[in-house]
This record gives C-alpha cells, sequence and structure tokens, in this order.
C-alpha cells in the first residue's frame, strides 16, 4: 500500500506534473518544503526592513509611492508563502516564533545594511534579479500550491527589477555625486548578490534530494553563473563596473568568467554575524510583540460575534 | 536587446504596469484645468496645500507602520492607504503647483514647515513611536478619514473642476478607509479589557485635535463654490463617530480642544514640535543633493 503510494508520488514527480495539497507525499518531501518555503516567507518579511528604512526619507514622491508598493508587495508575498506552508500542515503564529527565535534562517542578504537610497535601486537590480534567477525554476516546482505562489512572486519581483534599475538609470544620468553613490552601492552589494545562490555545489548539502524530488532545479553554481551572465551586459549599459578584477568574457566557454565570492564572510553572516542580524529579528520580534494585544483582540471579538449568532439562531 | 534574462518572457514587453499602483497623472487624464472665474487663484493654491499637506503628512505617519504592524494583513493594508492618500497630496500639490510654477517634488520638499498648511491630527505622533500605539493610531484614522469623507463628498461640486476630480476619485479610496477604521474601533473596543482600555486611550489622545477639523479658515470662507466649509461637516461627522464608538462600547471624549498658538494653527503654519522632525526626516536627502535627479 505504501509502496503502492511512494510509487505514485514518484512517477507524479517524474512526469513533472504537480502534487497537491491532498495526494500523499514523503514525510522528508512535506518536511523540506515547509523548511524552504518558511525560509522564503521569512526572507519576503524581513526582506520588507531594509527598504523600509528609505520610505520615510524617499527624494521624490513618485518614488516614495514606488517603494511603498513595493515594500507592501513583499509583506503579499510573505503571506502567499504562509499560505503555502498551511497547505503543508505548518501554522503561520509557529512558524514566525521559529524566525523570531532564531530557529528558522531567512535569505542572509537581507542582514546588509541599505546606506544610501543608491541601495534602493541596487536592492531592485541586483537582489531582485537574483531571487528571480533563484525563484523562475521555482515556477516548475513539483508542489502544486508552492509553484502558483511562484508564478505570481516572479511577474511582481520581475516589476521590482525594472523599477530599480530605473531608478538606477534615472541616477547615473543625474549629478556626479549620485553617479558615485550608485558605483559606491555596486560595489557594496555585487558580492552579497553573488552569494544568494548559496555556497559552491562542491559544498552544498541540500541539493542533491531536492533535485530529485524537482523542489530545486538547478544547481547553486548554474544559476549563479547564469546571473553573472545577465547583469555583466546591464551593468556596462548602466556606466557602473563590478569590483571583480577576474570578471572577463570567456570565449571558449561563451560564458564569463568571474571570481568567488569571500565564503567566510558568507558564512559569518549566515551564523548572525552580519551587520544587521540581531536588529533584523529584535524589529520583527518587537512588532510581533507589541502586535500581540491587537491579534488576541480580534479573536476575542470573532468569538463574541460568534457565540451571538449561535445565540441568535438557537432562539430562531 | 541586451537584457538576454530568465524572466524576460514573463513580463512581456509592453509597460503598462510600470511602476504599478503608483502612478497618478493618468487618474486626472482628460480633467479641464482651468481654473474658474472670478476666483484668487492664491487662494485656490492655499486650499489646495491645506488639502494636499493633510493626505501627505498623515502618509508619512501611516508609513511608519511599515514593518511594524500588528499582522501581515495590516501591514498591507495601512500601506494601501498611505498610498492613496500619497496619491491624493500629489494631485493637489501638482494643481498648487500649476499656479506656482513648481512641481510637486519642490512643494513636498523645499518648502518650511512655517508653509505647510495641514491640521495637527495628521502630524502628531500615534505610534508605532512613543506617542501611541495601533489604537492611537485607529483612533487617528477614524476620525481623520469619517472626516475628509464626508468633506469629499460636498467638495465633488466644487466649481474647480481639478478638486472636484480629485474629491470624486477619493471618495471610494476614503470610504475603504473609514470602513477599515471603524472595524477596528469595535473589535478594538469589543475585543478584551486590555484593547478597550488601549482603544479608549487612543481616542483620547487625539480628541484635543479634533476641532481644528471643523475650524472655517479665512481662505474656505472666501472661496464660495470652491472650497467646502469644515464647519458643515460637523454633524454629520459626529453622527458617524458616535455610531462607531457605540458599536465598540466606547465613550465619547469630553471635547476637551487644543489651544491655538496666538490665535493660530495647522492651516496657518504654526504646527507642534512633532512636525519639525518629521519634515526633517522627510525632507533631508533631497535637499542634500541640490539638482540631483530622482
Amino acid at each position: 500500500m505504501a509502496d503502492d503510494l511512494e510509487l505514485r508520488f514518484e512517477r507524479t514527480v517524474q512526469a513533472d506534473a504537480r502534487i497537491e495539497p491532498r495526494d500523499w507525499m514523503p514525510d522528508g518531501y512535506r518536511k523540506t518544503l515547509i523548511r524552504q518555503i518558511a525560509q522564503h516567507a521569512h526572507s519576503e518579511i524581513i526582506g520588507m526592513q531594509p527598504e523600509g528604512n528609505w520610505i520615510s526619507r524617499a527624494p521624490s514622491l513618485r518614488r516614495k509611492a514606488i517603494l511603498l508598493a513595493k515594500v507592501q508587495d513583499e509583506a503579499g508575498h510573505g503571506l502567499y508563502l504562509y499560505s503555502a506552508t498551511e497547505t503543508l500542515g505548518a501554522d503561520r503564529e509557529d512558524l514566525t516564533l521559529k524566525l523570531i527565535e532564531g530557529r528558522q534562517k531567512y535569505s542572509s542578504i537581507f542582514n546588509y545594511p541599505t546606506l544610501t537610497f543608491a541601495d534602493v535601486g541596487v536592492i531592485g537590480w541586483l537582489v531582485d534579479g537574483a531571487a528571480i534567477c533563484n525563484q523562475v525554476p521555482l515556477c516548475r516546482t513539483s508542489y502544486g500550491p508552492y509553484a502558483r505562489a511562484m508564478i505570481r512572486i516572479c511577474k511582481e519581483e520581475s516589476f521590482h527589477q525594472r523599477q530599480g534599475y530605473e531608478l538606477l538609470m534615472t541616477m547615473m544620468r543625474g549629478t556626479q555625486q549620485q553617479r558615485d553613490m550608485v558605483q559606491d552601492s555596486v560595489n557594496r552589494w555585487w558580492w552579497p548578490a553573488l552569494m544568494m545562490f548559496g555556497p559552491p555545489d562542491s559544498e552544498s548539502t541540500n541539493t542533491e534530494q531536492s533535485m530529485a524530488w524537482r523542489i530545486k532545479r538547478d544547481t547553486n553554481d548554474e544559476l549563479r553563473q547564469k546571473f553573472v551572465n545577465m547583469s555583466v551586459p546591464q551593468a556596462e549599459a548602466l556606466g557602473v563596473t563590478f569590483p571583480d578584477p577576474e570578471l572577463r568574457w570567456n570565449e571558449e566557454r561563451g560564458q564569463y568568467d568571474f571570481g568567488q565570492p569571500d565564503w567566510d564572510e558568507f558564512w559569518q553572516v549566515v551564523k548572525g554575524g552580519g551587520v544587521c542580524n540581531a536588529q533584523r529579528i529584535a524589529h520583527r520580534r518587537k512588532a510581533h510583540e507589541d502586535g500581540a494585544w491587537v491579534r488576541e483582540a480580534a479573536a476575542a471579538h470573532a468569538q463574541k460575534q460568534a457565540q451571538k449568532q449561535a445565540v441568535k439562531e438557537g432562539a430562531a | 536587446m541586451s537584457f538576454d534574462n530568465a524572466y524576460e518572457s514573463l513580463l512581456g514587453h509592453e509597460d503598462s504596469h510600470w511602476a504599478f499602483g503608483t502612478g497618478f497623472s493618468e487618474a486626472l487624464s482628460g480633467v479641464n484645468r482651468e481654473f474658474p472665474v472670478g476666483v484668487d487663484r492664491e487662494d485656490i493654491v492655499a486650499y489646495c496645500l491645506m488639502l494636499g499637506d493633510d493626505a501627505l503628512i498623515f502618509s508619512q505617519r501611516l508609513s511608519e507602520w511599515c514593518s511594524r504592524a500588528p499582522e501581515l494583513e495590516e501591514d498591507i493594508a495601512l500601506a494601501n492607504i498611505a498610498l492613496d492618500l500619497l496619491g491624493q497630496a500629489r494631485m493637489l500639490l501638482t494643481r498648487a503647483g500649476e499656479v506656482l510654477g513648481k512641481s510637486e517634488d519642490d512643494l513636498a520638499y523645499l518648502r518650511d514647515e512655517r508653509d505647510f498648511r495641514n491640521v495637527h491630527l495628521a502630524e502628531i505622533d500615534c505610534g508605532p513611536g512613543p506617542g501611541g500605539d495601533f489604537g492611537t493610531t485607529i483612533a487617528r484614522l477614524l476620525v481623520f478619514s469619517s472626516w475628509r469623507l464626508a468633506l469629499f463628498s460636498r467638495l465633488r461640486g466644487s466649481a474647480d473642476p481639478v478638486l472636484a476630480a480629485v474629491a470624486e476619485k477619493g471618495l471610494k479610496e476614503l470610504a475603504y478607509h473609514r470602513d477599515h477604521a471603524a472595524q477596528w474601533t469595535v473589535r478594538l473596543g469589543d475585543g478584551t479589557d486590555e484593547s478597550h482600555r488601549r482603544m479608549q486611550a487612543g481616542l483620547e489622545r487625539v480628541w484635543p485635535f479634533v476641532d481644528e477639523l471643523f475650524a472655517t479658515h479665512a481662505v474656505e470662507a472666501r472661496l464660495t463654490g470652491v472650497a467646502v466649509d469644515p464647519a458643515s461637516l460637523k454633524s454629520e461627522v459626529d453622527g458617524v463617530l458616535e455610531a462607531v464608538l457605540a458599536a465598540g462600547g466606547l465613550s465619547r471624549p469630553a471635547d476637551t480642544r487644543a489651544a491655538r498658538v496666538a490665535g493660530m494653527a495647522g492651516r496657518d503654519g504654526v504646527h507642534t514640535e512633532a512636525m519639525g522632525f518629521l519634515l526633517a526626516e522627510m525632507q533631508h536627502l533631497h535637499r542634500s543633493l541640490p539638482g540631483a535627479v530622482w
């Protein structure tokens, strides 16, 4: 019986068809998905902070509106993704606790600080760009609700990426001070953006099983290469350079060669030692704890309403 | 096209979704922008700044909640309301700028505090800072949106075609804002002892600033047929607030009102101490890089 179910699951995955919430699935698959989708949801929610940092100071009303709408979209993405985990039996409150207690991770990129308004543009261009490279393959991932959420998220992320790039284009046409600001921001974000694809394949522990289950569809190094190939011409069009002396076109491979990020820094930030790790979690924890009385009130009110309704129906 | 990338195919190539949700110029396309005859344009400018600054400054305050709300749904809702108000502010500042030969950004970023015309209710700290909490924020939103909705429903008949169009467009937004605030007021008033206490405290915090909303300014008095006399809104707004407070088991605070300063208040450009800090934060980057383009 169990073998039949497992066989059917394997066949569905191999045929590139979707696993849906009521279908049988191996425990490991369910756990891996909950972990991966929750980490993705947490990344969206924590990711509201570095850009949210500039909403109050946005230098034009149009940019303020774009930024506010973008950060609002990130909250929306977090919401779809937490909902996707709920189809696997997870609970949003429980996942939020795991985040603020440091038991689940989020994308380490958000532990870097946003120091100038150019960072808003560079995050859109490079960070959202890298996220999209990671996420587009997930639109074909084997778990249906995740795949469908990712299609919507990727579309919105693509708008964000273009908006970020358009901001940088505008700044590059501005004053020398603005051009310097953009280059400085690119220098600070380029390596962390490359780190977003995860450690080199030779050191990645989760890749093999996830590839077999078609949760993941490309390796870290493949995606990183694709991102570099895409980004170099964009940087040239913009008029900025990447801070990598080894970056050059390799005619033989038909791809760009590039240097390795500082993996010691990567692991240091992943393990909590980044400039903003403690701050990001403290911010999220404070919002969650400060809001507890509001959530309790909403639940209490809903319960009272339900009781009133029951009494009314009983009397009728 | 040099942008050979993995997500291009998701987007298609049309630009209609560019800056989705943030456009405003199309919103009023086709509206007659001539000024009504026999009306002092300086007064129309002052009036646009009053209503525009109310929206701009309150939007700035509401956006402080972004990533700090009690629930993700509320992060989204408050950001949405802030965006609506920012949109209203942009249309109104743009209208004022047509007379002054200035852009919306000139008016938002390069005016000094004494030239802002918003009411005090829009600018005070109602949280998430030390000045309040979610209950205080909802109390302000309830009062502000009930008042502005009543105002905009009359402003639809303005002799100024742009003001009439701004009001028409804003009406649906404000109805949603008021509904959102009313629902939370009832939920918090009825929910738990703590939420009831906090909601009541929020109302007490904002109540001294309610009176200013209904005080007729000389500009409004002169703009007959163009502006709405806020004094005429009082009984309608009172009725709305009373109904909402009653549904939440809350009591209407005593009618205390913040004293004016030598007879002046927000509409005269005389603000609270909070305003300087709000503007310092909002304006600093724009002012730091003169000549920059954004």
